[in-house]
């Protein structure tokens, strides 16, 4: 009996590590179709910000209740997982509950930890459910979040409540079969998971073992199959978060990437710079129209994104009714590199038209408020900033409004219709 | 012309074989904008007043190409920060200040990669500099003491280059009673100009941008907005006109309220 278990978690964890891993290859190789750049200088400062702002969710707690209610879960995440390091060990030596006689009383202490923080991600899944479906928050009903976002959001608590849940039942039942005797480990006893032993006692032994060893297989497939949903879903962030916040820019947020091609063509046309035979191939592409002509960390951004919304719940385009939402560029970003990497080619569709429009890029000032407001350093508009780049550069579809502020920049080296003589004009007045 | 507001320009000072410790970068706004000529004419009162060794480029000066790269024209953009810090290396220059957040921005951020380096200050920071060594003194008692200033953030002083106390520092040396927005300093609210939007109209929605940030600056019950960024006033000034407040309500920069209050 005991070996068809091992087998059948050996299968198991099989099953998931494969398609986890496959998963986890194709998600890299989706953030690679992005363009090269260098994000490894100042390690030191790039590891502080990196726990500040994931390890220490900084920036969550710019809103008190979603950030305590976030660090229930986040804790309780880290410090519950601990246990499953147990569940694998007992799954493939055939054990139960293999720490208990070494660790003792501490094991009592550690598992009434985990209970309690297991409490805690019930009530904050609880609360978090409501504000998405009772109390309606707006950010959770913007356009862009159609019935999968909103479903992904849901079905996400809904598995950490079940995955809790299974831990609870484990234990309470196990306490039971404990004062019955029935050869299952001494653990002591764990306090919060005791007051549900009366709704177990009426079941025979044998029915209480089968819904301990169910509530056991619920719990750790479904941290696997979690853990592979997770890749599918906005949740990443619990992994990005790290590796998006470490190459997180370093620089004021208020200065654009520059574009080194071009000031060589500039140089070259002021004769600052001798035309010579260039070394490596000229641009395939002024700015960016699809998600090969964003960096890598672009892509990167767009998997780290958890859809909270607090970028366009700031952003002052989308607060006035504007068709721009920072959150909808980075779903767009994911989807579409999505649809390469599963596809694996172009299907004539490109970001910038068949995701992302025109007036929404048009729409934003620029303002760092998406930027400032994200809790994982999220840059959507340094992808905005690119977009426009194609749509001046290669498209010269800019507003009309701006091709007549380029014009008057060119004639009068002011954005405003003046004349260059007049500029010093403000002098002669009183 | 008084001497408050004499202006030499560099090129007067480099024929005389002379160079000035600061660079006033006046910016499109400053020059061309009627409104904004105020605020250019109230910092050049301020440094003459405190005879400090100044001048302007005067007709030699052109935009930074803020705008330009914003909207995307980066031919554009480089095209003028190439022929900006020629002149400013032919000058010499190792200082700027300007009363332009955007200005500020490109100049500080933007032009050091395009071989541009020099140590830009923004004239809110310039102030507070001055009044902290005690160079610059304000009036006891001033026009303003105990009246209700709302300062106003311009993203690219708060959000884009980390600058929220010294505006508000400035302001504290006039007495007055200072109230914040509910959205301030990070959270502060775009007036709506930035990213080249001050070039063109808005896109479709139901409010415009500044009417929004207008509501909550009245709301807080000051008698003034000041505000440190030229397309700030454009739009703070157009908002308050739209809503029939501008005799409640006065827009003023930083550099205004000092000049008028100086001792």
């Amino acid at each position: 009996m005991t070996l068809i278990s091992q087998i059948s978690f050996v299968l198991v964890a099989a099953f998931f590590g494969f398609f986890l891993a496959r998963r986890i290859k194709n998600i890299r190789a989706n953030i690679q179709l992005g363009r090269s750049e260098n994000r490894n200088d100042n390690p030191d400062k790039r590891l502080k910000n990196m726990f500040l702002v994931a390890f220490g969710q900084k920036k969550m707690f710019k809103r008190l209740i979603p950030a305590l209610l976030h660090l229930l879960i986040y804790v309780g995440f880290l410090v519950i997982n601990l246990e499953v390091l147990e569940f694998i060990l007992d799954g493939l030596l055939g054990t139960h509950r293999l720490f208990a006689p070494f660790l003792g009383g501490f094991y009592t202490f550690c598992l009434n930890l985990f209970e309690f923080m297991a409490l805690g991600v019930v009530i904050s899944c609880v609360v978090f459910l409501a504000r998405r479906n009772l109390l309606k928050l707006s950010r959770f009903w913007d356009a862009e979040m159609t019935s999968w976002p909103r479903l992904d959001g849901n079905l996400i608590l809904i598995i950490e409540i079940v995955l809790m849940a299974a831990i609870f039942t484990m234990n309470s039942t196990d306490q039971i079969l404990q004062e019955r005797g029935a050869g299952y480990t001494t653990t002591g006893t764990f306090i919060i998971s005791a007051q549900l032993m009366p709704l177990f006692e009426s079941l025979s032994t044998q029915a209480l073992v089968m819904v301990e060893r169910f509530a056991w297989w619920i719990h750790i497939i479904g941290i696997l199959a979690f853990a592979l949903y997770v890749t599918y879903s906005k949740h990443l962030h619990i992994f990005m978060a790290f590796p998006n916040t470490y190459f997180a820019n370093l620089e004021a947020p208020g200065k654009m990437v520059n574009m080194p091609e071009v000031t060589k063509e500039v140089n070259i046309m002021m004769g600052l710079q001798a035309e010579e035979g260039s070394a490596e191939p000229p641009p395939t592409r002024f700015g960016a129209k699809d998600v090969q002509d964003l960096t890598w960390y672009n892509i990167m951004n767009a998997y780290a994104c958890t859809e909270c919304g607090r970028c366009t719940s700031e952003c002052p385009a989308h607060l006035t009714g504007k068709k721009l939402s920072p959150r909808k560029i980075m779903m767009d970003v994911r989807d579409r590199v999505e649809e390469i990497g599963q596809t694996g080619e172009q299907n004539g569709k490109s970001l910038l038209g068949d995701y992302i429009s025109k007036e929404e890029i048009f729409a934003c000032t620029s303002c760092n408020a998406c930027v400032e407001a994200c809790p994982v350093n999220i840059d959507p508009l340094n992808i905005i900033l690119q977009l426009r780049r194609y749509t001046a550069m290669e498209e010269s579809s800019s507003p009309a409004d701006w091709n007549n502020m380029f014009s008057n920049i060119e004639t009068n080296f002011a954005p405003w219709k003046f004349p260059a003589a007049d500029r010093f004009n403000w002098s002669k007045k009183s | 012309m008084s001497a408050n507001n004499n202006v030499p320009t560099m090129a007067e000072l480099a024929a005389a074989g002379e160079k000035p410790n600061i660079l006033f970068w006046v910016g499109c706004a400053g020059s061309y904008d009627q409104r904004y000529q105020k605020v250019t004419q109230a910092l050049v009162e301020i440094l003459n007043h405190l005879d400090i060794s100044f001048a302007v480029l005067g007709p030699e000066e052109s935009c930074t190409g803020d705008p330009a790269r914003r909207a995307g024209n980066e031919f554009l953009f480089q095209m003028q920060a190439a022929a900006n810090i020629q002149l400013l290396n032919g000058y010499q220059v190792e200082t700027i200040v300007t009363a332009c957040p955007h200005c500020f921005n490109t100049l500080k951020n933007e032009y050091p990669e395009l071989g541009g380096d020099y140590e830009v200050i923004h004239h809110s920071v310039f102030l507070q500099r001055l009044i902290d060594e005690g160079r610059l003194v304000i009036k006891e008692g001033g026009s303003f003491k105990g009246r209700k200033i709302t300062f106003h953030d311009s993203c690219y002083l708060g959000r884009a280059n980390g600058i929220y106390q010294a505006p508000r520092k400035v302001l504290e040396t006039l007495d007055a009673e200072l109230v914040e927005m509910k959205r301030c300093r990070t959270t502060g609210l775009c007036c709506g100009a930035g990213g080249a939007q001050m070039f063109k109209e808005p896109e479709k929605g139901n409010k415009d941008i500044n009417n929004e940030r207008v509501d909550e600056a009245i709301d807080t019950g000051a008698e003034i907005v000041a505000a440190a960024c030229p397309f700030c006033m454009t739009m703070l000034s157009d908002g308050v006109k739209g809503k029939g407040k501008e005799e409640e309500v006065k827009v003023l920069d930083l550099a205004e309220l000092i000049a008028q209050n100086k001792g």
